[in-house]
């Protein structure tokens, strides 16, 4: 932060006008995934079985589907935001570019299925009331 | 980038001149288990759970790329088992680990080496723990 001018430095946003945006969202997400992901495990091991019914009537709860799709949006963002990284490192040419473009299509592609997938277990109705 | 790259200056030799030590090791792993989880392991998450919506026989055929006829898991699975739970508490506890190095804590040489250690240690232990309570533990 030693040079460029006065406003610049005030903004503190560098020479890629993102300023530590990257870095921060990653840690943030770091911690999130954690919790989440302690959640997860525990709510695995906790379960009777691994069928299909015990797991849909596990995921039909607001408890569950909530966490879960919470965990799909943080998880997903830490490690869009991690592969980043590693494309910058080892990509060199223009296939960084198309690498990054890729990465965006692959996280929001299989974060959508994901969602979809817990929406459609939760809002399923198995037991119960009359379909 | 790379093209502009001078190829008859030597690259930093800073891969083949170092002695390894566990901080090293850590740190490619946590790359390495970071970069498996979110290719490997987030298809096999996202494939679980559409299988799991699809309905039960798109859940059965999920589970039986992974199990026996018996129930147990066959080989697929506990590559990919225990080798996923190995990752995540890898990197779990190796992240934790970061965020101490990021508030300015465990760069002292002693201090480092031995969170490194017990980052190994911890992901080791956690993935027994895990397995053991799942196939003993109920």
């Amino acid at each position: 932060m030693g040079n460029g001018t006065s406003i610049g430095r005030v903004r503190g946003l560098g020479s890629a006008k993102e300023g530590t945006h990257h870095w921060w969202n990653q840690r943030l997400t770091a911690g999130s995934n954690l919790l989440l992901m302690v959640w997860l495990i525990t709510s695995l091991l906790r379960l009777p079985g691994f069928d299909h019914k015990t797991l849909t009537e596990w995921l039909s709860s607001p408890w569950a589907a909530i966490p879960m799709i919470l965990l799909i949006a943080s998880v997903f963002y830490h490690f869009r935001l991690g592969l980043q990284v590693v494309i910058e490192d080892y990509q060199h040419d223009e296939s960084r570019i198309v690498l990054l473009v890729l990465l965006n299509l692959f996280t929001v592609v299989t974060a959508a299925i994901a969602i979809f997938s817990i929406c459609k277990i939760a809002f399923t109705v198995t037991t119960g009331a009359p379909a | 980038m790379a093209d502009v790259r001078n190829t008859a200056r030597p690259l930093s030799p800073h891969l083949s001149i170092w002695k390894w030590g566990p901080h090293m090791a850590v740190s490619i792993l946590h790359r390495v288990t970071g970069s498996g989880m979110a290719t490997v392991g987030a298809v096999l998450l996202v494939w679980w759970l559409a299988a799991l919506a699809g309905g039960e026989a798109s859940y059965a055929q999920f589970v039986d790329v992974f199990t026996l006829k018996s129930g147990q898991l066959n080989i697929v699975g506990w590559v990919f088992g225990v080798g996923l739970t190995w990752a995540l508490f890898q990197h779990i506890g190796n992240g934790i680990r970061h965020l101490f190095l990021d508030a300015g804590a465990l760069f002292e040489l002693k201090a480092n080496k031995a969170a490194s250690i017990g980052v190994f240690v911890f992901a080791i232990i956690a993935t027994i723990a895990f397995w053991a309570y799942l196939i003993w533990g109920k």
